[in-house]
């Protein structure tokens, strides 16, 4: 017995190293041990840096989210990013151009990103067309409502006035409101948001049958079929739930830059998908977890804040990215036996 | 119990032999000390219950497990192959249950898939075309070798795989369960191109959970056992009863326990159902099914493979849609089913035949799985609540006789005859009146498959209703209270257990309607 106890501690050490939230952990260590090393005269020690690195990753992090619940289903989310630009974009009108109430505006957002997603679930799961093929065609869709929405101008706070020059008008409170710290300024409100949302997703997928029925699905979708799951209603949800952070995602975006920009959220979905897949989450579907994905969307974060803290200019901080995702994910793979 | 003996020799030195194999996966012994050899012109059956180290045999000998200790002889020289492509230059070719075949890939493409002829870089069609007609004609094969495989039907796919280990020239072709998937004058098919193997010279390692296909074509059996070699000896010397000792490792009393049936209420009842899967101009895959089952009975259904029965089940279950026309009365209400959620509902469940693609989602665990059906009684508003899915798995997994480790294993990490019980325990959860039961035990063990057997007695005797088809006549024959035969998606006969023998099933499912025949309501 004692003599048998140091080995299964290591066994236990071993089997976490070996398992998907094993791994995403440990490349995250491995990612903070990096911050340290290159830690910029100290910067990297300073509160603000991190509370700068989950204020950055925070919108990415709401996208994975989504993307989590899809990606589960092994189905894929590529109108993110479209969405978030669209939503952006109607958020600032209401707000901005029209002074909506946020009472008023965070709902329309929520319903337009619904639809959005809703628009991309019964496409894949009712009509069955593939995932990748529907929402590539909703991220087109998307960007060119966004661009009709907004006529191709971003939606300021500079408003054009009858006579062809520009009032200037309040940022609204909205805005404010989620561009805020709280905590005496250590926390950005848009961290608070996306850890509400990473823990609404986790309670969905984890504690409700909902969640259940989405890795049923990934796993053996006809098996989860013939046992009664329902398959069409539970895969719609999970592109309306995308969606619907999507628009989260999008008001933050829109508040963060106190404007409404069409061209927004470009290659976010990618950075979504990376995110999640860093985790450990399989794209083959009915495997992962929300857990992982925050481990993935603080590898990101943390990763970009030392490139940038490092001041590596942007050509080889996309070069790095690239490379560190691919070797993230190499670790990550199943070893088969 | 039984010690390690010699194998008795063979009259020619053998084509392959392995001696004292023992292969670990970790901490765990897979292997130990097995032997095995193969003689020319013998069909040698490696007979074992799941689990029992069949596969793990085949892959070393195929050079996919490279890691094992032991000795492997080919044609009498120690060799050991470190990948499949080596093991094929040393004559052995194993032609796996899932075929290796490329679906769009034309029949030449996939025989010289790899070694394909080439001038200069580029492949010399029209010679890989003569060549791959040459050797598809040795199987005695008509086909265009240009059309892709996934055209033809899995028997003659299965034949172009022998065609392509013929091709690579094996001596030593190694069949995994080769006749799951076809039917019975494919088979023949099959029994005959062996025999015209054997008489080439080549030997076969053939891999069979079918007693019957053992008794027609084997020359030599092998038993493994846990891993281990129980014994080897010639077919004819070895008895079924001693055989089925070798396998499970004791006496079975009895292989079919099923009691005297006391048949109550009507539970189910098909009134001209038809099913139509590819759609309603298309042709039914069953027409105008009449038949009744009575609570705590057991109604088999016969027939050979596309008989349309598994068709029909499906149907029933609501897996097609609205694809059935025709009444369905389950205690006597007529029902229609439009989803399989509808027919659980209503305590209609369907165990499917294939359990790895439609029966369970391998990536979850024991207890998701099994509470996948029943999710929604155990929860509140949607939430689940993990200690009473815990404890409703662990009722149901007892029911069946469940041995796992523990209940949050994967169930892809399972035995075959344990994975049944899991998609089983499934569908008990449910509590349902009348169980469909396609191929309960298709790949399964001896021993689980006698648990399945009891287990469908109890229900029964709990008053439940039994419809089960299996392609195993003597599992058939027993288990039935009354049989019905399906021949082309149309019912040509129905017997009562005492007048139902093979000869007057087989001729039914051939399409022979006999005396017996039921009058069909027009």
């Amino acid at each position: 017995m004692n003599e048998s106890s140091p080995i299964q501690t290591r066994n236990r050490f071993v089997q976490f190293g070996s398992s998907p939230a094993g791994r995403a952990f440990l490349a995250l260590l491995l990612m903070l041990l990096v911050g340290t090393l290159f830690n910029a005269d100290g910067a990297f020690f300073k509160i603000g840096t991190h509370r700068d690195a989950l204020r950055q990753a925070s919108v990415y992090g709401i996208l994975a989210c989504g993307s989590t619940l899809v990606i589960i289903t092994a189905g894929i989310d590529l109108a993110v990013g479209s969405v978030l630009a669209l939503v952006a974009v109607c958020c600032s009108m209401m707000a901005i151009h029209w002074g909506w109430s946020g009472w008023l505006v965070v709902p329309v957002c929520l319903l337009v990103g619904c639809a959005s997603g809703g628009l991309a679930g019964v496409v894949t799961a009712r009509l069955r067309v593939q995932p990748f093929i529907a929402t590539l065609a909703l991220m087109v869709l998307a960007r060119g409502a966004a661009k009709y929405a907004s006529g191709g101008m971003k939606v300021s706070t500079a408003v054009k006035n009858a006579s062809g020059g520009y009032d200037y008008v309040d940022v609204p409170a909205l805005f404010r409101l989620v561009d805020t710290r709280i905590l005496g300024g250590n926390l950005s409100v848009v961290t608070v948001i996306f850890l509400i949302c990473l823990a609404l997703a986790w309670l969905a997928l984890s504690k409700h049958s909902w969640g259940r029925h989405l890795y049923a699905i990934g796993g053996n979708e006809e098996a989860a079929r013939l046992s009664g799951v329902p398959v069409v209603w539970a895969k719609t949800l999970a592109y309306v739930a995308s969606g619907m952070l999507s628009a989260v995602a999008g008001i933050c975006q829109a508040a963060q830059e106190q404007q409404g920009d069409p061209e927004a959220g470009v290659g976010y979905e990618l950075m979504a998908i990376a995110m999640v897949v860093i985790g450990g989450t399989s794209l083959m579907g009915g495997r992962g977890g929300m857990g992982l994905t925050l481990l993935g969307v603080l590898t990101i974060g943390y990763l970009d804040k030392i490139l940038s803290i490092n001041a590596v200019p942007e050509a080889g901080r996309l070069m790095l990215t690239g490379i560190i995702i691919v070797t993230a994910v190499l670790t990550q793979q199943r070893k088969r036996t | 119990m039984t010690a390690a003996r010699p194998i008795p020799p063979s009259a020619t030195p053998p084509l392959v032999r392995l001696t004292g194999i023992t292969k670990r996966f970790g901490p765990v012994t897979v292997l130990h000390n097995v032997q095995l050899e193969i003689a020319p012109g013998e069909v040698h059956v490696l007979a074992g219950e799941n689990g029992a180290g069949k596969s793990t045999l085949i892959k070393i000998l195929a050079g996919i497990h490279t890691d094992f200790e032991g000795r492997i002889e080919y044609g009498g020289r120690e060799a050991r192959p470190r990948s499949p492509l080596e093991a094929g230059a040393l004559g052995v070719a194993v032609i796996h249950q899932e075929l290796s075949l490329i679906g769009p890939m034309s029949v030449a493409d996939n025989i010289f898939l790899g070694r394909m002829p080439t001038r200069n870089g580029f492949v010399c069609d029209a010679r890989q075309h003569e060549e791959a007609r040459h050797w598809v004609r040795q199987l005695g094969l008509e086909l265009d070798v240009r059309r892709p495989v996934e055209h033809f039907p899995i028997a003659v796919q299965q034949l172009i795989e022998i065609a392509k280990a013929l091709s690579q020239n094996a001596r030593v072709l190694v069949m995994d369960e080769p006749t799951s998937a076809l039917n019975a004058t494919e088979v023949e098919t099959l029994f005959g191109l062996i025999r015209s193997l054997k008489a080439r010279g080549c030997g076969i390692v053939y891999i069979t959970h079918k007693m019957e296909e053992i008794g027609r074509i084997a020359d030599r059996i092998t038993v493994l056992r846990d891993g281990e070699w129980v014994g080897t000896a010639p077919a004819q010397d070895l008895s079924s009863a001693r055989f089925i000792q070798w396998m499970v490792g004791r006496e079975l009393g009895q292989q079919f326990p099923r009691r005297a049936p006391q048949p109550g209420a009507e539970r189910l009842r098909l009134e001209n159902v038809s099913v139509y899967p590819e759609g309603i101009a298309a042709r039914p895959a069953a027409a105008n099914i009449s038949l009744a089952v009575r609570a705590g009975e057991i109604l088999g259904i016969g027939g050979l493979q596309g008989s349309g029965a598994s068709q029909l089940l499906l149907g029933l279950f609501g897996a097609y849609g609205r694809a059935t026309r025709g009444r369905v009365l389950l205690d006597g209400q007529v029902m229609e089913f439009t989803t399989p959620r509808a027919a659980i509902n209503a305590g209609l469940v369907l165990l499917t035949n294939d359990r790895k693609a439609t029966g369970l989602v391998l990536s979850l665990s024991i207890i998701a799985n099994a509470t996948l059906a029943g999710l929604r009684e155990l929860t509140r508003a949607g939430w689940r609540n993990p200690t009473a899915e815990r404890a409703a798995a662990e009722r149901t997994t007892g029911q069946v006789k469940l041995r796992a480790a523990s209940l949050d294993l994967e169930v892809g990490a399972l035995s075959g005859g344990n994975q049944q019980k899991v998609a089983i325990a499934k569908w008990l959860q449910t509590r349902p009146k009348v169980l469909l039961l396609d191929e309960p035990t298709r790949g399964i063990d001896v021993g689980a498959k006698r648990e399945i057997y009891q287990l469908m007695d109890e229900w029964t005797a709990q008053g439940m209703a039994i419809v089960l088809i299996t392609s195993e006549m003597p599992e058939l024959i027993t288990l039935s209270d009354r049989i019905v035969v399906m021949h082309r998606g149309e019912l040509t006969a129905t017997f009562t257990r005492a007048q139902a023998t093979p000869e007057t099933i087989l001729a039914a499912a051939m399409g022979h309607t006999t005396a017996s025949t039921i009058t069909k309501a027009s």
